[in-house]
């Protein structure tokens, strides 16, 4: 019992000296991981900070910021500011789910591909196939076929972001099932499912959580030109894609209705993309000489 | 070397046909009755058959694959709901500004890229490589529009350089056509120059602790020569290799980049599509923009012997 209260506070002790390490190391990253704790605390908090996104308020139309409505009001006099708070929930939702998504699916399919020699060829062909058509169209497609909510947003960007999983996960499993251990674990009898379980996904980690997030950030960006282009989250959903696309008309009078949104996406999406490039420097220097 | 391109044309065959099936089961897939999807919400059940009839929708799904896939073959993309003109047509119409915008784009990313990605390379952990490398992440993490707008403000409202919106076809000079279409590119090409940047430093990072490097400063030739004429020359081939698998990218930037300058386009076309779900348009943009993504990749592949005097085919 001793040792091991001595071992935690041993571990306690050592733990500021550690994050001061990760911080001295990797400040990018930690700036990119504030930021986005920053951004999904405003999301979580939005109802509290700003309750009404949605109150329409025709005596203030399009006035801009002032200390009553700090990022200006819209054409029907809704609060930008309260708007853009919401409208940060959607953006780390289909961020985030997408990411997900992308991962079980791409992560699966690469496996299957690259250790099931006979369905290797098929699946990549289908796969280079759906990376032949530009990911904004792909999901423009499937959005122009399904009804607008925010769930086929998610699945639409995911259909068009699997493909690059796939092709990642497969690489690393090419290169892993020639590997001694591997040949060693088929001859003791191991099934194939366990092997790809065991031997191989764990593998597949470090370069799959990398381009995870890089999909993450893409995904934020995906949705908002699907809202903007009329293609995404429905009209009366306050995600940052919409509140633009609301922006557009008015854009040479009120340039703030689009301004406020987008540093608020572009910030996002740069503190994703900052975690990215420190998760690749970090789990896989080879990725990082690479990129 | 003909071989060598007889086998890589033939090597598009199979991408285009995964990319004709999934916009043929496009509308397929799409929950309820294709028909009543073209007809529209406020359709009647007389509209909706005729609909099924004319369009041969009541045939068996194979039999529709095939007459859709023979059509096709002969150059026809079917009619637009919308407007009743082929659609092959009105591609062709709204097909100028978008090749203007994507290759204007791409010359002008490689300017701003490659030079950029040598000066990081070459300094790199030095102040100049961490600020290129800074615009090269916001490049990324900017939506296009948002950029665009930005644009827009400084350089059409604040200061008056270029037109807000619009486009100038070629055919009307070749002065108001580049004033139109270079902001335009401009803005996108930040996007694609972010991309390339990186990719650009990387391989010219690789490339610089190659022994011949080491072997041309020895013998005393300037860093200039080293870094053209020695390295570059060798990071083309992942360059250019990126420049293809950028142009799914671009292809996307650029339905959204007319949407913002308002250039009848390709991009234009979609958008208008989608709000009118007109999706005989729809499938024959989807499989326009694809061809020109496989073209240009093969055109990439096929030049790597220019680069690289050592790849034969």
């Amino acid at each position: 019992m001793a040792t091991t209260a001595t071992g935690i506070e041993a571990a306690a002790r050592r733990r500021p000296a550690r994050f001061a390490e990760f911080a001295r190391r990797n400040p990018t990253m930690l700036a990119g991981l504030v930021i986005i704790a920053a951004m999904a605390a405003v999301a979580i908090a939005s109802p509290l900070i700003a309750p009404h996104p949605l109150a329409i308020n025709p005596i203030d139309r399009l006035k801009p910021p002032s200390a009553a409505h700090p990022f200006g009001t819209d054409m029907l006099g809704r609060d930008i500011f309260a708007r853009t708070v919401h409208g940060g929930r959607i953006s780390l939702l289909v961020g985030f789910s997408v990411a997900a998504l992308t991962t079980v699916f791409g992560t699966a399919i690469g496996l299957v591909a690259g250790y099931l020699r006979r369905l290797d060829a098929f699946v990549m062909r289908v796969m280079d196939g759906l990376m032949a058509v530009p990911g904004i169209l792909l999901a423009i497609a499937f959005m122009a076929i399904a009804s607008a909510s925010v769930m086929n947003v998610v699945v639409a960007i995911a259909i068009a972001e699997v493909p690059r999983m796939v092709r990642l996960v497969r690489s690393v499993v090419l290169t892993i099932r020639e590997q001694p251990y591997i040949e060693a674990a088929v001859s003791i009898g191991t099934r194939t499912p366990k092997l790809i379980l065991r031997h191989i996904l764990p593998n597949t980690i470090a370069p799959m959580t990398v381009q995870a997030t890089y999909v993450c950030a893409s995904a934020m960006i995906t949705e908002a030109i699907l809202s903007f282009l009329g293609a995404g989250t429905p009209p009366e959903i306050p995600s940052w894609g919409n509140i633009m696309a609301e922006g557009r008309e008015f854009f040479e009078l009120t340039p703030w209705i689009i301004l406020f949104p987008g540093l608020f996406l572009a910030a996002t999406v740069l503190a994703v993309n900052l975690v990215g490039d420190g998760l690749r420097d970090t789990l896989d220097p080879r990725i990082a000489r690479r990129m | 070397m003909y071989a060598y391109v007889l086998r890589r044309l033939l090597a598009t065959i199979p991408v285009m046909a995964v990319v004709a099936v999934f916009v043929f089961l496009l509308l397929h897939l799409a929950p309820g009755d294709p028909a009543a999807i073209i007809a529209g919400d406020y359709a009647q059940p007389a509209d909706i058959a005729r609909i099924r009839t004319e369009l041969g929708l009541d045939q068996p799904i194979y039999v529709q694959f095939w007459r859709w896939l023979w059509s096709l073959l002969h150059g026809d993309l079917g009619v637009s709901i919308f407007s009743g003109l082929p659609v092959t047509r009105l591609i062709a119409q709204r097909l100028q500004p978008t090749l203007a915008i994507a290759s204007g784009t791409i010359v002008m990313a490689v300017m701003i890229a490659v030079p950029l990605g040598v000066i990081a390379a070459w300094k790199a952990g030095s102040w100049i490589d961490r600020l290129i490398m800074v615009f090269a992440v916001l490049g990324f993490s900017i939506p296009v529009f948002v950029i665009g707008y930005i644009f827009i403000y400084a350089f059409a409202i604040a200061l008056p350089l270029f037109p807000v919106e619009g486009y100038a076809p070629i055919e009307r000079g070749i002065g108001p056509f580049l004033h139109t279409i270079f902001l335009p590119c401009f803005v996108l090409a930040i996007l694609y120059a972010a991309l390339l940047a990186r990719i650009t430093r990387a391989s010219m990072l690789e490339i610089l602790t190659e022994d011949y490097i080491r072997t041309a400063h020895a013998k005393g030739l300037s860093s200039r020569t080293v870094l053209v004429t020695h390295a570059l020359r060798n990071a083309a081939v992942p360059i250019a290799t990126v420049i293809g698998i950028g142009v799914a990218l671009l292809l996307g930037g650029v339905v959204v980049t007319e949407s913002v300058f308002n250039i009848p386009g390709l991009g234009r076309l979609t958008v208008d599509a989608i709000l009118h779900r007109d999706y005989p348009v729809i499938q024959g943009l989807i499989l326009v923009f694809s061809l020109i993504y496989v073209v240009v990749n093969l055109l990439i592949d096929l030049s790597y012997a220019v680069f690289d005097p050592r790849i034969r085919y």
